[in-house]
């Protein structure tokens, strides 16, 4: 089956002289959400950018439907709606000019059944009146979203829709996101939490310094991705390793006073065995903390094995 | 054609002009009448008239020019700055439209919008001195044409601009400078012989004089000629306008 997105190639130097796509090559499939997660600076924002016409592309190409989005520009964009990253939106306009604008941008007939009922489904209707500067900042993030989705786009991408959002607005972020999924929209979405990655996306694909590093369905990324480490601090130290602990994945500290347990967060057996081996040995802890390999550690850790 | 998108641009644009309507419309209108006051009826007075017409009616089309000229460029400019600066040209830009039409929704609002400030002032000025247009529909292209180059010279400072301050600099010392010097005041056969000649480098001059022949038959230089000089403008404005879209030059990095 055709790609909607086909990206190949794609390079990106910006004027600065910074390399901020080096080759990148991705397919997002009809009707999938798909998860680009990579830290800051990675170039999630650059590749969105310039599949949206926002930035010049360097060598390579871009599909969007089969068009190319430089030549076939036209056919290309009315396919898409784009939330950008930032909060920009106009703030002395209503709500309803703001739609009603981004309609007609993209060459729609004005269809006021249609965009009540897309601020009915994101709860903006009773504030259709309102100037965009008298609404919360998560009001403001759905006006963007209400933009985009005004001209009945087949594939939407969304840049960081979670950033500064609290919870409660995150879970009803990704509720509408699967409900638009449901209506045969294709999602591409960027993100720095392998969490949200995690929760929403069918498919992942991991870019770091301008290079996608990996594209993988979810579940075999988590198993790569998902590890963390249990720090124990001992109350008398250790020479060595106890027999009986062998079978874990552990290291001493040099002093002897702490021990390292790597593991993995899909295996939910995973600490309270140690914990009981370590009953079992007398073994006396002051104190346990855990914490997961940074996004970062773990982009470099996968960079090294791909160039090993 | 995405004639929907150009659509709500020039709406857009227009609508911007009803929420700032004091400022938009009565700041151009207030101070037409204080330049009425002052030159029209207190100097005006002191003063003989020029080539058969009275001083209050002579400046009628000079001013109006000033207005036109000045606004053309300050609304276009900030109205294509505006969304850079905000960060919501993004939607422009991803948007399936094309260059031509994107300035066309701008540019097009914007040579509307002085274009109303200039008749507005025309009737206002028929308020303080008795005035007859000679040649009403030179008169509406003349003021059309000058609206619509104009604004193309606004729409490429608000987008080479990278400051608000950039943004005045060349209304102020440039655009107004030139339009004062342009025989908005007086005919520039009152000036000494070598500024004659030095003047006609200032592209206002033809505007003016075009304008004042459509209302009194009278021009400082032949009317095909400004014409023709505003054509030369317009033209220019639309180079520039292409070559930047062409090569994203500070629009799309
Ligand atoms: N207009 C520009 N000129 C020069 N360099 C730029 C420009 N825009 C972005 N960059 C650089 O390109 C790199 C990638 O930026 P990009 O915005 O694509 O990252 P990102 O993955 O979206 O990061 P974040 O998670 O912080 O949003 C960064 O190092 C950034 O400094
Ligand atoms: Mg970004």
């Amino acid at each position: 089956m055709q790609p909607v997105i086909a990206v190949e190639g794609l390079t990106k130097v910006y004027a600065s002289g910074f390399e901020a796509l080096r080759g990148v090559d991705l397919s997002i499939h009809k009707g999938e959400i798909f998860a680009l997660l990579g830290p800051n600076g990675a170039g999630k924002t650059t590749l969105i950018s310039i599949i949206c016409g926002i930035v010049n592309p360097g060598d390579g190409r871009v599909l969007a439907n089969g068009w190319d989005v430089v030549k076939d520009y036209r056919r290309a964009r009315a396919s898409i709606g784009l939330v950008p990253q930032e909060l920009s939106v106009n703030m002395f306009e209503t709500v309803w000019a703001a739609v009603k604008f981004s309609r007609g941008l993209f060459g729609k007939p004005a269809n006021d059944a249609y965009l009540e009922k897309l601020l009915r489904d994101l709860s903006l209707y009773d504030k259709k009146d309102t100037k965009i500067m008298a609404l919360s900042g998560g009001m403001k993030r759905r006006v963007l979203i209400a933009k985009a989705l005004a001209h009945e786009p087949e594939i939407l991408f969304l840049d960081e829709p979670t950033a500064g959002v609290d919870v409660e607005l995150r879970r009803d972020m990704w509720t509408m996101i699967r409900a638009l999924r449901e209506q045969g929209v294709t999602i591409i979405l960027t993100t720095h939490y392998i969490e949200e990655a995690e929760e929403m996306a069918d498919r992942i694909g991991v870019i770091h310094q301008g290079e996608i590093i990996l594209v993988d369905g979810k579940q075999n990324l988590m198993n790569q991705l998902g590890r963390k480490q249990l720090s124990v601090q001992l109350t008398a130290p250790l020479d060595a390793l106890p027999e009986r602990l062998t079978r874990y994945q552990l290291s001493l500290s040099d002093d002897g006073y702490q021990l390292v347990y790597h593991y993995d967060t899909q295996n939910q057996a995973a600490i309270a065995p140690l914990l009981r081996d370590l009953e079992a040995l007398s073994l006396d802890y002051s104190d346990l903390h855990t914490n997961q390999s940074s996004l970062e550690d773990i982009f470099v850790s996968l960079v090294e094995e791909r160039r090993a | 054609m995405n004639y929907y998108g150009v659509k709500a641009i020039y709406l857009f644009e227009l609508a911007r002009t009803w929420r700032t309507l004091l400022q938009s419309i009565a700041s151009p209108v207030l101070t037409t009448a204080l330049y009425f006051v002052v030159f029209g009826s207190a100097i005006g007075g002191h003063m003989g008239d020029i080539e058969g017409v009275s001083y209050g009616a002579f400046i009628v089309p000079g001013l109006i020019m000033l207005m036109v000229l000045t606004e053309s460029t300050s609304n276009a400019s900030f109205g294509i700055y505006m969304p850079k600066f905000s960060g919501t040209i993004y939607e422009i830009l991803s948007a399936p439209i094309s260059a031509f039409e994107i300035v066309l929704g701008y540019v097009g609002a914007a040579a509307t919008k002085s274009l109303i400030i200039g008749l507005i002032i025309l009737v206002t000025a028929r308020l303080f001195v008795d005035f007859s247009i000679a040649h009403p529909l030179w008169m509406l292209g003349f003021l059309f044409l000058t609206a619509l180059a104009f604004s193309l010279l606004g729409f490429i400072i608000g987008i080479c601009a990278d400051g608000f301050e950039r943004l005045q600099i060349v209304p102020a010392m440039v655009v107004m400078p030139l339009a004062f010097l342009g025989g908005t005041f007086y005919s520039i056969t009152m000036l000494p012989p070598l500024w004659q000649k030095l003047v006609l480098f200032n592209p206002v001059v033809y505007l003016v004089s075009g304008f004042r022949w459509s209302f009194y038959g009278t021009a400082d230089v032949p009317v095909t000629i400004s014409l023709a000089m505003i054509s030369v403008f317009l033209v220019i404005c639309l180079a520039i306008v292409c070559w930047i879209f062409k090569t994203g030059y500070r629009v799309r990095s």
